[in-house]
């Protein structure tokens, strides 16, 4: 396995304050790694400092190679940023602005000038090239500062929030953007608050609280790490839902279901399971039994699984209390993939 | 290519992208280039009729109006550096596989585009009103040279203020401060009619001897009665000691403000 990334201990501290507690990393060539956490956890610092663009105040890492500390310039040819603010010339047209970066790159003045072209049509930026970046919209800015990152092939690219105001038919575009890359081989680190956005694009999660990544996973083998699945039952009528309730009571004993959520108005229960069709026919046997279904009011079953926010929640709740109790202990690979 | 092939290009690059800026913020441009023809119709016609003490006012008075722009043009380039740090678009650029100090480069390039831009106007006007300094081709060669040097300087030292200030409003105070400097200095009137303290301010800032050694250069005498010679050397030694000092300063702020 070749790894694009491998980063251990990486520690970063502001004053007193430790946003970066030994970060370990590694990004699997042509993976798509999404970052996430609350704000406030360091993913916009972990991103800067891998892409050099500041010191750690210890650990170490290697990037596309070469080593981050002793080989910036080596990181930064086979790197690609798009930070959290956009950042481009708001005094230079979208055009411009590209043909600058790809001078920078070194593409030769014809060259920079098609690529640039290219990108402003394929970003949808086409009649707007000639306009001073000041007068975009915040989409507009966004999906430049995307396209400068594109203007050649790296070998990892940094993403940081790089949806955050786009609008639906912007992002649906961008995902496929990095889909495409990723088939490419490109490695990608995407950090993002939309948990739909790393359940769609990203191999592997990772959540960052509290200084450290403290799960990692597939988006599946988060989602499973907590060990529930959701039954909903939705009642015909008020008597199959009163009966059902009372059989699922904690006072009602011994069924060992637990309610999470009920809805008098919309006849609804939520009940964790963990999943199996065993436990699922238990809670049906004992429905049928209690009266909670019967011909004419038979509930109707869906399941539900966790989503990422979920998980997110679930991982990132103590946040606020980390300071007083242990931080979270990282949920390994093989932990979670039970 | 070689490295510093692309070193070129990439200053190249980065210079004209901070000329492209000043041309396109039309006030700052407006004021840049009406400053000097302004500055240079008062205090000729409005107050030079009052100092003609030594011939036409406007013999007296052009090295300071060019140091008075050049002050003024240092400033701008503080803000320029002030807020290029504080939008994202240096750290894109540090990102990228070009040596950082070609950022700083552009700035300092592009500032002394524009201030010699200022100095050629001054020149241009004073020369349309009546200026008649000497054809030497030598004393103009000794004056431009200083003026370069002055303004290199000067450069240097705006990108240093530029880096320290931390937001582009705090680096314009810095224009300021330089548009001040040369009104205590013998730019406009002689120190002879100043009270003791401002005099001894006077003759011995560094403006002083750099506008007296154009003055010398120029017309064939200094105001302060010391010869061109001696004013050029302390001239020389203030210009080239900024220049070690603030060159270096501003290299080490930039790397220390960009990693943190
Ligand atoms: N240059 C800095 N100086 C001081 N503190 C900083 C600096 N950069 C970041 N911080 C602090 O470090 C912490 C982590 O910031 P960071 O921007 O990495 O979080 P984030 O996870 O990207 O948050 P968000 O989701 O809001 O973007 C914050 O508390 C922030 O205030
Ligand atoms: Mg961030």
């Amino acid at each position: 396995m070749s790894y694009t990334v491998i980063a251990e201990g990486i520690r970063k501290s502001f004053g007193a304050q430790v946003v970066l507690d030994g970060v370990d990393l590694a990004l699997d060539r042509g993976s798509v790694f999404g970052l996430l956490g609350p704000n406030g956890a360091g993913k916009t610092t972990l991103v800067r400092i891998l892409a050099t663009l500041m010191r750690p105040d210890s650990g170490r890492a290697t990037v596309a190679g070469h080593d981050l500390l002793t080989d910036p310039v080596g990181v930064k040819g086979a790197i690609s940023l798009t930070g959290q603010y956009a950042a481009v010339d708001d005094v230079l047209t979208g055009r411009e602005n590209l043909e600058m970066m790809a001078g920078l790159l070194h593409l030769g003045r014809r060259a920079a000038r098609a690529r640039a072209a290219e990108l402003l049509a394929e970003f949808d930026l086409t009649d707007a090239r000639d306009r001073r970046v000041r007068t975009y919209s915040g989409g507009m800015r966004r999906r430049l500062d995307l396209a400068a990152s594109m203007i050649r092939r790296p070998e990892l690219l940094f993403l940081d929030e790089p949806t955050t105001g786009l609008d639906p038919r912007s992002r649906e575009q961008l995902w496929g953007t990095v889909r495409h890359l990723a088939a490419q081989d490109v490695t990608i680190l995407l950090t993002t608050q939309y948990l739909e956005e790393a359940d769609q694009l990203a191999d592997t999660v990772g959540m960052l609280t509290a200084g450290r990544i403290v799960a990692r996973g597939t988006p599946d083998e988060l989602k499973s790490s907590l060990g529930t699945e959701i039954v909903r039952l939705r009642f015909p009528d008020a008597r199959a839902y009163q009966s059902a309730l009372a059989a699922l009571a904690p006072s009602a004993g011994g069924t060992g279901f637990t309610i999470e959520a009920a809805d008098d108005g919309a006849l609804r229960i939520d009940i964790p399971t963990d999943g199996s069709s065993a436990r699922l026919r238990d809670l049906l046997d004992l429905l049928v039994a209690t009266g909670g279904s019967t011909a004419a009011g038979s509930p109707r079953v869906s399941t539900h699984r966790p989503s990422l926010d979920d998980v997110f929640l679930a991982l990132t709740g103590t946040a606020d209390t980390a300071g007083a109790t242990p931080a979270p202990r990282s949920a390994t690979r093989s932990e979670l993939a039970r | 290519m070689s490295s510093l092939t692309y070193d070129i290009v990439d200053s190249r690059i980065m210079v004209g992208r901070c000329l492209r800026r000043s041309w396109r913020d039309p006030e700052a441009f407006f004021t840049a280039l009406m400053l000097p023809i302004i500055l240079m119709l008062l205090f000729v016609y409005v107050f030079g009729g009052a100092l003609r003490d030594h011939g036409p006012y406007v013999d007296y008075v052009v090295p300071g109006l060019i140091v008075l722009c050049a002050g003024f043009g240092a400033g701008t380039t503080a803000v320029a550096l002030a807020t290029d740090l504080a939008g994202g678009i240096v750290d894109r650029f540090r990102s990228m596989p070009i040596r950082a100090s070609a950022i700083l480069l552009g700035q300092v390039a592009a500032s002394l585009t524009r201030n010699l831009l200022a100095t050629a106007l001054v020149i241009g006007v004073g020369l349309g009103i009546g200026w008649r300094p000497t054809t030497s081709v030598w004393r103009w060669a000794g004056a431009l040279g200083l003026i370069v040097l002055f303004i290199l300087a000067l450069s240097w030292l705006a990108a240093a203020v530029g880096l320290l200030a931390g937001g582009p409003e705090a680096a314009n105070s810095f224009t300021f401060v330089l548009m001040f400097l040369p009104y205590v200095s013998t730019a406009f009137v002689p120190t002879d009619t100043m009270p003791s303290v401002l005099r001894g301010f006077a003759e011995n800032q560094p403006f002083t001897p750099i506008i007296e050694t154009m003055r010398g250069l120029w017309m064939g005498h200094t105001s302060t009665g010391a010869s061109t010679a001696h004013e050029a050397l302390i001239a020389l030694a203030w210009t080239l000691g900024l220049l070690a000092l603030s060159w270096p300063a501003a290299t080490h702020l930039f790397r220390r403000t960009t990693t943190h």
